[in-house]
C-alpha cells in the first residue's frame, strides 16, 4: 500500500461521462439529415458551401485563439464546426463562396470571439454572420433558386414566405403546398427547407437532451397561436398556422438556432419566456413586418434579453414559500 | 405500488453489486485505537482521561458542556498512551486519545441492560442517547439527542427512518436492514416514543427491495410502515426524503421539526436501540469497504478509532495503482491522504479506485443541466459565478445557503467545472459574513 500517491480533491468524485465536445458533435450528427436533404434538393454545390463555411470558421477560430493565447483544445470542441454548418444552412443556395467566407469570419470573430469565445457570446454566432451578410449584400442574400428536383428552368424563384408576402388575397393553389413544405421541395435557404429532415435530427437532440424541449414547443406554440388567430378571422388573407410552422426558417430556428445553449436561458421559466417571445416576434414580422421572414431577427432580439431573463426568473427554491 | 420520489437528482452508477451480498463481518479490534475528540457537528469534546490512565471498553473519555456536542467513548479496554494531534478524516490534525488495546474487551461496569426500554420516558431516552454519544451516522454526525428534542410548540407527527443509502458503492445500511431488522424497528419505535410522533416510516429505495420486504414482515404490532422509493440520488438527503414521502417542504433555513418530522438514518436507529436496550455506547459501526481499489470488497463492523489501514489490510489491501481513497460515498465523501486516519462515528464507507487525470475544464455553456438536476431547485452555474467573482450578496439572494453540496450539478456538468467547490466557498463566506453581522 502506498499512500504517497493518494489524490486529494473536493467532492463529488463521480462525474458523468459527458463533455462539451460530445454535446457539440451530437448537434453535428443531428444536422446530418438536413444537410443530406439540402444536397439532394440543391445539388452538389451545397457541399462546396459547407466545406468553405466550416473551414473558414475553423481557421478564423484558430487564428483568434492563437492571438488570444488560448488553449487550442477549444478549436476542436465542435462549436466552430456547428457555427460553420448552421451558417451554410441559412444562406441562399446560390450564394457566392467569397460571401460564405466573409460570413464565417464575421460569425466567429464578431459573433463569438469578440465576446470572449465559447460560453461568453450573447448572440448566436451563425445568425450574427448571416445578419452581417444580409445587411452588406442585400440583393445576393435575397436571390433564390428553385430546388433541382423541380427541374425548373428559371434563374430565380420566390420562397414560399415571399410568395405569401406579396399576395394580397389567397386563393386555392397560390400558396406552396404543405406536402412540399414538409419534404423541403421548395425555394429557401440551403438547409432550412426540409421540415422532415430537420425533425429527424431534432428527435435525436431531444432524446439525448441536448436541446431544451421548452424552446421549440414555446416558439411553435406562440407562432401557431399568433398566426392562428389571424387565420381564423380571415383565411382569405392569412396563411394557416401549419403553413407558418413549416415555411421558411422556423424549423431550423426553433430546433437548432434558438436552442443554442450558450445564448438561451438556464431557468425553465426563462426558457418559456424566451421561446414565446421568439414565436410571437416571428409572427409579428411575418404578418406585419417589411420582411417576409423574421426568424433570424426574432432569435437575435430575444438573445439580447437572455441575461435579463435569467436574472428575473430564479426558480422557486425547495422550501421557499410559493409566490414569494 | 406507486413509488415516490423528489424532483431533480441523478442516476450515477450504483456499484451496489460489489458488496450487497457481503454479510457484516466483525473486524478484530487493532492493537491501538485513535479516538478523535471531534466526531460530531458542534463543539469538540474535552478529554476526561490522561496519559497512563487505564480505561475500559465503553468508558466515556471525552465530553463537552456545549449543547451541540456528543461524548466520546473508548472502543477497547486498555491504557491511554497519549492525547495528541492526529490525522482526522475531515482533513486537519485533531486532539485524539490514543489507547493501547489490552485485548480483553472488558466492559465498563456502568454499562447495563434495560428490561423494558419501551416504558422509558422521552426525557430518559434523550438522556441515554446523549450519554451513548450517538450522532447521525449517515455522514452528517449531528448530535442525535438534539434531533430527538423538538422545540416547544413544534409537534412531531412522523418519524422517518432513512434507509435510502443513495450513495453509490455503499451497502452497510442495507446489510444492517437485512441482518438487524428487528433492532431497527424497535429503535424506530423508541424514537417515536421520544418525539411523541404518531407513526414511523422507513424509506427504502427500490434497488433494495429485499430490505423493504423484510421490514414489511417485521412491522406487525408497531405503528410503523415501510415505503418503497425510486432509486435516485440524493434520495436520502433529508429535505428531499421528507418531500418524497410526505409531500412536505421544509422551509428555507428551517429544520425538519418545522414540518412535524424527525429523520434518522438506519445505522443511527440501530445504535439508539443498542443504547436503550443494553446501555452500549456508540463504539463500533458498520462500514462498507468497496470499489475497484480494494482487493476484497466487504461489509465490516469496525470499532471507532481503528485506523483505515487495519480495515483495508483485512480486505487484502489496496490494488496496484489505486490513487483515490474516500471516506463516505463517491458523491459526498471526503478524499483521504493518510491510511493511519481512524474510522469515526460517521464513517459509512471507505471506497477506493484509480482516478485518471483531471478532465480539462471548459467555460460554462449554459446547458442548464445543473439547474435541471439540482434537488434544491437552485441555479448552480450562477452560484458558481457569484462565488468566483466575490459577489456574495447575490449568491445569498440566489440561495447559496440552501445548497446541500450533494454534487448533482457537478456530476452532470459537461464543462467539468468544480461547481461544488466554488459554491462551498460562497456558502462558507456568506455564513461567515452573516455571523459577523449578528455579533455586531
Amino acid at each position: 500500500m502506498n499512500e504517497d500517491t493518494l489524490i486529494l480533491k473536493s467532492s463529488p468524485h463521480f462525474k458523468a461521462e459527458d463533455s462539451v465536445s460530445r454535446i457539440m458533435y451530437t448537434v453535428v450528427i443531428g444536422l446530418v439529415p438536413a444537410i443530406a436533404a439540402s444536397i439532394y434538393f440543391f445539388g452538389l454545390r451545397a457541399i462546396l458551401i459547407y466545406v468553405t463555411s466550416v473551414a473558414s470558421c475553423l481557421i478564423t477560430e484558430a487564428v483568434i485563439l492563437k492571438i488570444r493565447k488560448k488553449d487550442c483544445r477549444f478549436l476542436w470542441d465542435g462549436s466552430a464546426v456547428i457555427t460553420g454548418l448552421l451558417l451554410a444552412m441559412i444562406l441562399p443556395p446560390s450564394v457566392p463562396l467569397d460571401l460564405v467566407v466573409i460570413g464565417s469570419v464575421m460569425a466567429i470573430a464578431l459573433g463569438k470571439q469578440a465576446f470572449g469565445g465559447l460560453g461568453y457570446n450573447v448572440f448566436n454566432p451563425a445568425l450574427v454572420g448571416r445578419v452581417f451578410l444580409q445587411v452588406a449584400f442585400p440583393v445576393t442574400m435575397t436571390t433564390w433558386i428553385p430546388p433541382v428536383a423541380l427541374k425548373l428552368n428559371t434563374a430565380t424563384y420566390a420562397t414560399p414566405l415571399a410568395n405569401l408576402k406579396f399576395q394580397n388575397t389567397l386563393t386555392e393553389g397560390t400558396l406552396t403546398s404543405i406536402k412540399d413544405l414538409f419534404l423541403g421541395n421548395v425555394g429557401g435557404c440551403l438547409g432550412e427547407t426540409s421540415a422532415l429532415a430537420l425533425l429527424l435530427g431534432a428527435v435525436l437532440l431531444l432524446w439525448r437532451r441536448v436541446i431544451d424541449w421548452r424552446i421549440p414547443a414555446g416558439i411553435i406554440g406562440a407562432l401557431v397561436l399568433f398566426t392562428g388567430i389571424f387565420w381564423i378571422t380571415d383565411p382569405g388573407r392569412y396563411a394557416s398556422p401549419l403553413f407558418h410552422v413549416l415555411a421558411g426558417g422556423l424549423m431550423i430556428g426553433a430546433f437548432f438556432m434558438a436552442t443554442d445553449m450558450v445564448t438561451s436561458p438556464v431557468t425553465p421559466l426563462g426558457s418559456w419566456i424566451y421561446a414565446l417571445g421568439i414565436g410571437f416576434m416571428i409572427g409579428l414580422i411575418r404578418l406585419f413586418g417589411g420582411f417576409p421572414e423574421g426568424v433570424m431577427f426574432s432569435i437575435l432580439f430575444l438573445n439580447a434579453f437572455v441575461p435579463l431573463i435569467n436574472r428575473y426568473t430564479r426558480p422557486r427554491i425547495l422550501g421557499e414559500r410559493r409566490g414569494r | 405500488m406507486r413509488k415516490q420520489t423528489f424532483s431533480g437528482g441523478i442516476h450515477p452508477p450504483g456499484y451496489k453489486h460489489l458488496t450487497e451480498n457481503m454479510r457484516l463481518e466483525r473486524l478484530q479490534p487493532p492493537e491501538r485505537v485513535f479516538i478523535p475528540l471531534i466526531q460530531s457537528f458542534g463543539a469538540a469534546a474535552e478529554p476526561l482521561v490522561k496519559k497512563g490512565d487505564e480505561v475500559l471498553m465503553g468508558q466515556k473519555i471525552g465530553d463537552s458542556r456545549e449543547l451541540f456536542s456528543a461524548p466520546v467513548h473508548s472502543s477497547v479496554s486498555g491504557k491511554v498512551l497519549s492525547i495528541t494531534g492526529y490525522p482526522h478524516p475531515l482533513g486537519s490534525l485533531v486532539p485524539t486519545v490514543v489507547i493501547d488495546n489490552d485485548g480483553k474487551d472488558t466492559y465498563h461496569p456502568d454499562i447495563k441492560g434495560n428490561e423494558d426500554p419501551f416504558s422509558l420516558k422521552p426525557g430518559e431516552i434523550r438522556k441515554m442517547v446523549r450519554a451513548a454519544g450517538i450522532v447521525g451516522m449517515g455522514g452528517a454526525a449531528f448530535p442525535t439527542a438534539i434531533k430527538l428534542s423538538p422545540p416547544e410548540g413544534k409537534a412531531i407527527d412522523t418519524v422517518i427512518i432513512n434507509g435510502c443509502e443513495c450513495e453509490p458503492m455503499l451497502t452497510a445500511d442495507y446489510r444492517l436492514m437485512l441482518e438487524r431488522t428487528e433492532d431497527i424497528v424497535k429503535g424506530a419505535e423508541i424514537i417515536r416514543l421520544a418525539t411523541g410522533a404518531d407513526r414511523f416510516i422507513i424509506g427504502i429505495e427500490d434497488n433494495k427491495s429485499e430490505a423493504f420486504k423484510v421490514f414489511k414482515q417485521k412491522m406487525n404490532g408497531f405503528p410503523g410502515d415501510a415505503a418503497l422509493l425510486k432509486t435516485k440520488y440524493p434520495q436520502g438527503a433529508e429535505k428531499n426524503l421528507i418531500d418524497a414521502l410526505l409531500k412536505r417542504e421544509v422551509p428555507r433555513g428551517g429544520l425538519s421539526f418545522d414540518v412535524g418530522v424527525v429523520v434518522q438514518n438506519v445505522g443511527t436507529v440501530k445504535a439508539i436501540w443498542d443504547a436503550v436496550s443494553s446501555g452500549k455506547p456508540l463504539i463500533e459501526r458498520a462500514v462498507t469497504l468497496a470499489g475497484p481499489g480494494i482487493k476484497e470488497n466487504k461489509n465490516l463492523i469496525i470499532r471507532i478509532g481503528t485506523p483505515f489501514r487495519s480495515a483495508i489490510e483485512y480486505c487484502g489491501g489496496l490494488t496496484e495503482g489505486t490513487n483515490m481513497l474516500v471516506m463516505g460515498g463517491p458523491m459526498m465523501g471526503i478524499a483521504q491522504w493518510d491510511l493511519d486516519t481512524p474510522v469515526i462515528k460517521c464513517t459509512s464507507g471507505l471506497v477506493a479506485w484509480r482516478e485518471g487525470g483531471p478532465a480539462p475544464e471548459f467555460p460554462c455553456i449554459n446547458c442548464s443541466r445543473c439547474v435541471e438536476h439540482c434537488p434544491m431547485n437552485l441555479v448552480p452555474t450562477r452560484l458558481m459565478n457569484y462565488s468566483r467573482h466575490g459577489l456574495y450578496q447575490d449568491a445569498e439572494k440566489w440561495g447559496v445557503l440552501d445548497c446541500v453540496e450533494c454534487g448533482c450539478c457537478e456530476y452532470v456538468c459537461p464543462s467539468k467545472i468544480p461547481l461544488v467547490q466554488w459554491i462551498r466557498l460562497g456558502k462558507h463566506t456568506v455564513a461567515g459574513l452573516k455571523r459577523k453581522e449578528k455579533s455586531r
